[in-house]
């Protein structure tokens, strides 16, 4: 069963090795003068005040909230997918019923505005 | 044992380096598509040692002058960034998606004496599941890629990435579900054989036929994963500069911009093995044409096989010049415009795409 993988694993190791080179080959082919300007990071030629890494808005983390709320619901329906022309109408009563409740939570945060953006 | 493994091998690296030569091909076709589209020449200065030759190299010479120039260039690191993510930002944006071809099927069986070649480097029963957690991982590229070098455009850019990209791998993972519903598996190989049958004899029986609303999901979500004009906002050069690659350059920066053109080929072959027949040609059987209406053809298996092959690839070719000439026609989404697009047009669509499908399987029996 696990031979199947052995392609898989393959392809990480080609992958890695090519992707590799890729991102490394500057590293050791490219010219190398460092400056105190030159390692400044860009903000339209002002010089950088303060970290960059500071707060951001909190839309992004609703997003992402929201994303793994509705994710973990994809998943549920891809064993029910797989083995739905078995189950016929009662897994597709079931299953409505499922999509139903996720729909409503659909509904909820588009009512709370946590789907609008202004 | 070893021929098994020597024999994956050499499907693994041909699987490759067939992704890399389409991402390549696809930067010349970028750039002469994009000057066709803007009534402009377009990339023609391509001549070795100051233009000895009388005539323009074209198509192989800037595939080879373009990436030694890139892998040249000086490799800066701005102050302040975190130099391990730094190298593992574009790592990470390219390598998942290259990963994403071992589960792709690029033809049907190679028999080579008594021994039946699947021309697919895994033949994984969760194919589907497969690609879409390989898909997944890549915007973990973006994030590191611009939290790491400590700038404000790159982190903006890699959050508005970020944030797009899982908006729309949700729309794209409801969207599939109808294909699944459709053919019952999640092994893409299995999905490419069921496409070779037909409807009412005459029509071939591709994913489209069955999943038109899901293709179009599917299509939309894919083209907002590779962060392309119309939906760009993470690269937005007139706001943010280059995004989330604003201070990478050399060979880094070149794969950063290889991930785009990767991500474009990874969707069109996704979209060609579930909806377009994948490596099908119409008719075409194992042992040749049997056309509508009794007429037969028999070919050699090897020419069968190259058909295939070809036949995938001039595929996904299309699909690729589908996406570039959408890059090149429309004009950039506003961030909440964007947004409302995922989560208010295209879920609720691939919720009812599926209870639609749902119904139809039910009703048809």
């Amino acid at each position: 069963m696990l031979d199947q993988y052995l392609g898989v694993i393959l392809t990480f190791g080609f992958a890695a090795v090519i992707v590799g080179i890729m991102c490394g080959a500057s590293m050791v082919l490219g010219a190398h003068h460092p400056s105190a300007v030159k390692q400044q990071v860009f903000e339209c030629g002002n010089p950088p005040t303060g970290p960059a890494r500071g707060r951001f808005s909190v839309r992004f983390y609703l997003v992402a909230i929201l994303f793994i709320v509705f994710d973990v619901e994809v998943v549920f329906l891809y064993p029910w997918a797989i083995v739905f022309r078995r189950l016929g109408v009662p897994g597709l009563v079931e299953m409505m019923v499922f999509i139903g409740v996720l729909a409503a939570g659909l509904g909820y945060v588009w009512k709370k505005g946590a789907l609008s953006w202004d | 044992m070893w021929a098994d493994a020597g024999i994956a091998a050499v499907k693994s690296l041909v699987m490759l380096l067939l992704a890399l030569n389409l991402t390549l091909v696809l930067l010349w076709v970028e750039r002469k598509g994009s000057a066709l589209i803007q009534d402009r020449i377009g990339a023609n200065r391509a001549n070795i040692f100051g233009g000895i030759l009388p005539f323009n190299l074209g198509i192989v010479n800037t595939l080879i002058a373009d990436p030694i120039k890139m892998f040249t260039k000086e490799d800066v690191i701005p102050d302040g960034a975190d130099k391990l993510l730094h190298f593992f930002g574009p790592f990470l944006a390219v390598f998942p998606v290259l990963a994403t071809f071992a589960a792709v099927p690029f033809g049907d069986v190679l028999v080579i004496g008594d021994r039946t070649i699947n021309l697919q480097v895994a033949d994984l029963n969760v194919g589907i599941l497969y690609v879409l957690a390989m898909s997944g991982l890549s915007v973990y590229g973006v994030v590191l890629g611009g939290w790491a070098t400590n700038s404000r455009w790159s982190l903006l850019g890699a959050i508005r990435g970020s944030a797009q990209m899982i908006s729309y791998e949700i729309a794209m993972g409801l969207g599939l579900i109808g294909a699944i519903l459709t053919f019952g598996t999640l092994d893409l190989q299995a999905i490419a054989r069921a496409q070779g049958a037909t409807i009412w004899g005459v029509i071939p029986a591709w994913g489209i036929i069955y999943q038109p609303l899901g293709f179009l999901i599917f299509l939309v979500a894919g083209i907002a994963e590779t962060k392309r004009v119309p939906f760009d906002l993470p690269e937005g050069e007139s706001e943010l500069t280059s995004g989330y690659f604003t201070e990478y350059s050399g060979s880094k920066q070149a794969t950063f911009m290889m991930s785009d053109f990767a991500e474009i080929v990874v969707v069109s072959a996704l979209a060609t093995t579930l909806f377009f027949g994948a490596w099908q040609v119409p008719y075409l059987a194992r042992d040749g044409f049997h056309f509508p209406g009794g007429f037969a053809l028999a070919l050699p298996q090897l020419v069968v096989v190259a058909m295939q092959v070809v036949s995938f690839i001039l595929k996904i070719l299309v699909l690729c010049c589908f996406q570039i000439l959408v890059r090149w026609s429309l004009p950039r989404y506003r961030y909440d415009q964007l947004m409302d697009l995922g989560w208010k047009t295209l879920l609720p669509l691939a919720l009812a795409n599926v209870l639609l499908t749902a119904v139809i399987i039910v009703l048809a029996g």
